[in-house]
């Protein structure tokens, strides 16, 4: 694990070098932009919520061999949602709770009838995940647009936003010094604890595991393969709704066609590098964000070329995926040698899905 | 003596050192926070070569820049983010480049009441609605536009003109109708020999610029114009498809042009099919901001700039311009030389100040047939700002 940390460190320190600023400064700046302050530590968990929740989703979906690639307009569809609740609801102070609480259950809905829509063109008519997934992306994005163009139209203003909601419409902010919602992070912690426990723990995680690594023998052992692929979607599409309400009701304040911002891609990137162990998935969007937050005042203050953070998280990815190939190279070779001990874990795992 | 000399260097040294905190008093930093790449051709472009601008005519002023702040290309940073930054390198002065960030400049605003603000093209500080440190300019490209109309018009033989609009909100509208106005002004007046009436359309691909699978793809919006028959296509969006699809018609042998927008270079991607530029100068604009602030003297306004009438592609006086393409034929050159004459005339006549625009005067519908202004009577300015529709004869939405 180690190595291949180090290794793109070391390559990102030479492509540092390569465009003539020392890698130590990059660092410190991205550490400094980062971490200096609530603030800033604010900022990077303000972009870490929803790429972890996310990102716990497309765990589910990838682990019933899912490639929810609707994740992005998953996302968006929340954000609509729950936009408008934020944009017709205007509850009394005492009642703010039950505003929040709506809205956020409109945010999941969205996500759910997004990623059901994917998953029945899946399963009752055939339509592959991708491609019904990207449609629906696009569909969600023409009609976020059209709402800002239309009914959402901020009075007198430029058709690129929704007005801004009013404050009782938002995630109240943990404080002043640090500006991100409690409520989400609360909602992150327990996803991430919960869905890898559930998954590892419940007849439906084991059911889902056996539809995603075989669901021909699986519907043959009666796992009911079609329910559980569609219960994955609807798991996936709520956290995702949960993502997209965040967007719209603590980062931007306001509802804007691009909220999802490609965090939905970012997270299949996550759920790939963690190789499909739950654990690191907070862990490694943590460092995604960490980087990325960080990154702005390392353009402000080096005036750096705007790619460079992200050829930063490339090369570490690229790394990374490179080394768990080799490993697992090695490790089926390792496996030839002792194949007993091989097919007695095989047949061990498939005596657990059974 | 050598003792009396080392004496003097030090006091000379102390002085020089208590002197050089007030030099730097004089030095400023200002921000520019850009929408899109500050190499776009386009908008963005025009922005960061007018921060350039303050730091070549003001030697104690110093830049800093953030490009592509947008909810796609960095999902992870808002504008106060951004701005947090720059304010913690010293930014006593920041632009916000483009009206989606209109709303968020109020917030910025309010949380660091010692920087001045300016949103372009935002209309915070006419709703009433603005902090104290937030300005807004803009400047009357319109009258660009009616020159980028007028050559289209000039230069096009089939009679159809196509535009290639953004999204639609009131400034979007008040620019595709500048250019429609401009066209068909220098259609009836120089080529009533035609015969037949022009053909203005346009398309709105649904932003600012090209995202797959939310917007209509500009090159192949482009392309339909032509091969509907259009031999001019009017940008009106960030990007620079519109030229890039006329260059490689053209380079294949069809007469196709296109009128790009928003920076001076704009005509660069194929220089033979480009019949001008309406572009921004903002350079002018910036450095009366940083000077005032440096020197104390900012007050908000909302100010919609005038461009130096009797030259508008001066870089120091005029905020917008209109440069000719080398694509342009040669024809047209005299018709366009009288239309802008006539422009500039009107346009210097107003010297308490615009009130109106060229062109901009009844009889005038909106295009549901609403009447916009009578016979013989200009449109007010305002009315201008807050088009609510396209005019009568422009085909294509209004909303």
């Amino acid at each position: 694990m180690l190595l291949p940390v180090l290794l793109s460190l070391l390559l990102a320190a030479l492509l540092v070098l390569a465009v003539g600023r020392e890698p130590q400064e990059v660092l410190e700046k991205i550490w400094q932009g980062a971490f200096r302050n609530t603030r800033s530590f604010a900022g990077v968990l303000n972009f870490w919520i929803p790429l972890t929740l996310a990102s716990v989703g497309l765990f589910v979906t990838f682990r019933a061999g899912l490639w929810n690639i609707g994740i992005e307009g998953q996302i968006l569809a929340g954000a609509i949602f729950a936009s408008a609740g934020a944009l017709t609801f205007d509850f009394p102070p005492e009642l703010a709770p039950l505003q929040l609480l709506l809205q956020i259950l409109l945010g999941v809905l969205g996500g759910m009838v997004w990623a059901g829509i994917t998953g029945a063109l899946k399963i009752w008519l055939g339509v592959n995940e991708i491609f019904g997934g990207m449609a629906l992306n696009a569909l969600a994005g023409v009609w976020g647009i059209y709402l800002i163009s239309g009914p959402w139209y901020p009075e007198g203003g430029s058709a690129q936003q929704s007005r801004p909601f009013l404050e009782n419409a938002l995630y109240p902010p943990l404080s002043r010094d640090w500006p991100v919602g409690l409520l989400a992070i609360v909602m992150t912690a327990v996803a991430m604890v919960l869905v890898p426990l559930i998954m590892a723990r419940t007849r439906w995680g084991l059911q889902l595991k056996a539809t995603g690594s075989n669901p021909r023998s699986a519907l043959l052992l009666g796992v009911p393969t079609t329910r559980v692929a569609m219960s994955a979607f609807l798991v996936c599409g709520a956290l995702a709704g949960i993502a997209g309400s965040y967007r719209v009701m603590f980062t931007y304040g306001s509802f804007r066609p691009l909220v999802a911002g490609g965090i939905g891609f970012l997270g299949l990137l996550v759920v790939l590098l963690s190789t499909m162990k739950p654990l690191w998935i907070p862990l490694i969007t943590f460092v995604f964000s960490a980087i990325l937050a960080g990154s702005t005042r390392l353009r402000v203050s080096l005036q750096l070329d705007s790619s460079l953070a992200g050829v930063l998280q490339g090369t570490l990815v690229l790394v990374f995926i490179l080394f768990q190939g080799l490993r697992q190279r090695l490790e089926a070779r390792r496996g030839d040698q002792a194949g007993d001990v091989s097919q007695a874990s095989a047949s061990s795992q498939s005596g657990l899905t059974g | 003596m050598f003792r009396k000399i080392a004496f003097a260097l030090m006091v000379c040294t102390l002085f020089g050192m208590l002197a050089l905190p007030a030099i730097a008093q004089d030095e400023i930093i200002y921000g520019v926070v850009l929408v899109g790449p500050r190499n776009d051709r386009g908008w963005s472009q025009s922005h960061f070569e007018a921060g350039q601008y303050v730091e070549a005519n003001n030697e104690n002023a110093t830049m800093l820049f953030f490009e592509s702040l947008n909810e796609a290309d960095t999902p992870e940073a808002t504008l106060m983010d951004v701005v947090t930054e720059m304010v913690d390198s010293g930014a006593e002065v920041i632009f916000t480049t483009s009206a989606s960030f209109e709303q968020d400049t109020n917030g910025v605003a309010e949380a660091f009441p010692e920087v001045v603000f300016i949103n372009i093209t935002g209309s915070n500080v006419l709703h009433g609605d603005a902090p104290f440190n937030v300005g807004n300019f803009n400047t009357l490209m319109e009258v660009p536009r009616l020159l980028a109309g007028c050559s289209a018009a000039l230069a096009s033989e089939t009679g159809k003109i196509g535009y290639l609009g953004a999204l639609i909100d009131p400034e979007t509208r008040r620019l595709a109708a500048s250019s429609y106005l401009g066209a068909r002004h220098c259609w009836n007046t120089y080529r009533a020999d035609m015969g037949m009436d022009l053909e203005f359309t346009v398309t709105w691909i649904g932003f600012w610029f090209h995202i797959p699978g939310f917007t209509l793809d500009p090159t192949e919006v482009a392309n339909e114009f032509f091969d509907n028959g259009a031999d001019v296509v009017i940008s009106g969006i960030d990007t620079t498809e519109a030229i890039q699809v006329a260059g490689r018609r053209a380079s294949e042998g069809s007469r196709t042009f296109a009128i790009p927008y928003g920076n001076a270079g704009g005509c660069d991607e194929a220089p033979e099919a480009c019949l001008g530029v309406a572009y921004y100068n903002w350079g002018p604009a910036y450095l009366d901001v940083v000077n005032s602030a440096q020197d104390g003297s900012w007050e908000q306004s909302w100010d919609w700039l005038a461009l130096d009438w009797m030259d508008i592609n001066n870089p120091d006086t005029s905020t917008a311009g209109y440069l000719r393409g080398t694509g342009m034929p040669e024809e047209i050159a005299a018709n366009l030389d009288e239309f802008q004459g006539a422009l500039a005339d009107y346009m210097s006549a107003q010297d308490m100040g615009v009130e109106s625009i060229y062109l901009w005067e009844g009889p005038l519908n909106l295009q549901d047939g609403t009447e916009l202004a009578a016979e013989g009577e200009a449109v007010p300015l305002l009315d201008i700002w807050f088009s609510p529709q396209l005019l009568e004869g422009m085909i294509g939405a209004s909303e």
